[in-house]
């Protein structure tokens, strides 16, 4: 799922090369963390917190009937 | 649409001229020969130079293709993407698949937000702003139909109970949807109320 994120992420900011994730995973959730250059935060973020919605949305759809819940943070 | 047309002694120095002035490399363009040159005869009479047109390739659709594609596969889920350009620049993706619900979610919430993503994956860079519009086993179009079905439905039930009907939460395009169809009704009229994302429909007699 980290993976998903990245890719998403990288094709977003200018700087793909600062992207970085890290999942933390316990029994019922999943924590992916997702850190960018400080000049990308906006582009991940977007007006009201648009575009980090809409990652969110696609990674919660990718995680699917799993029964963990997975959440992005940017950080 | 980015295009020049240019002339010069042969089709070589043409375009080489159009792709200066484009200041693009040859990969970038498609080439069509408008008028060969001619030598005329012995060199001298009736020589003409070649003149041809250079567009700049669109390269977002191959662009959005390889974004969706990339995340359609670390969603893990089987899909091909058909690309259709329409005459007003904008791009239709349509997604086929068997499996695809996954990619449109629920009120295809998940559809809206690749849609979102895929546009501002391409337009970073580019000056013009072609919309890239996503669907998913025609989905989009069939919601459509459903939602115009419902207009309709419910409105009859307004005219027959005397009631108004108030409909579940949608996204400002559906709620448009409701509104359009039922515009030129007679009886009813509609509204919409509450705060985004919990917006609603209203359909009440005139």
């Amino acid at each position: 799922m980290g993976e998903l994120v990245r890719f998403i992420a990288q094709a977003l900011v200018n700087h793909p090369d600062q992207v970085m994730i890290t999942e933390k995973e316990d029994e019922d959730s999943v924590i992916i963390e997702l850190r960018v250059a400080p000049d990308d935060m906006g582009r991940i973020i977007g007006k009201q917190g648009h575009i980090a919605k809409a990652i969110r949305t696609v990674v919660r759809s990718a995680a699917g009937r799993q029964k963990k819940r997975v959440t992005v943070d940017i950080v | 649409m980015r295009f020049v047309e240019a002339t010069g002694r042969t089709e070589e120095e043409a375009i080489q001229s159009a792709l200066d002035q484009l200041n693009v490399s040859r990969d970038d363009v498609d080439i069509e020969v408008l008028e060969p040159a001619s030598k005329g005869i012995l060199g001298l009479w009736g020589s003409k130079p070649a003149k041809v047109k250079v567009t700049v390739k669109d390269k977002k659709a191959d662009k959005a293709r390889e974004f969706l594609e990339g995340v359609i596969e670390r969603m893990k889920v089987d899909a091909s993407i058909v690309v259709e350009q329409r005459d007003d620049g904008d791009i239709i993706m349509n997604i086929e698949g068997v499996r695809i619900g996954r990619l449109i979610g629920h009120r295809g919430e998940t559809l809206d937000a690749l849609q979102y993503l895929v546009n501002l994956a391409c337009n970073r860079d580019g000056e013009e702003h072609s919309k890239i519009i996503l669907d998913a086993e025609n989905y989009r179009k069939k919601r459509e139909q459903a939602l115009v079905d419902l207009a309709f439905k419910m409105a009859d039930k307004v005219k027959r109970t005397r009631r108004r009907v108030i409909l579940e939460p949608m996204s400002s395009y559906e709620r448009r949807i409701l509104h359009t169809a039922l515009q030129d009704d007679p009886d009813v009229t509609t509204y919409s109320e509450g705060i985004e994302p919990r917006r609603k429909v209203v359909i009440t007699l005139k």
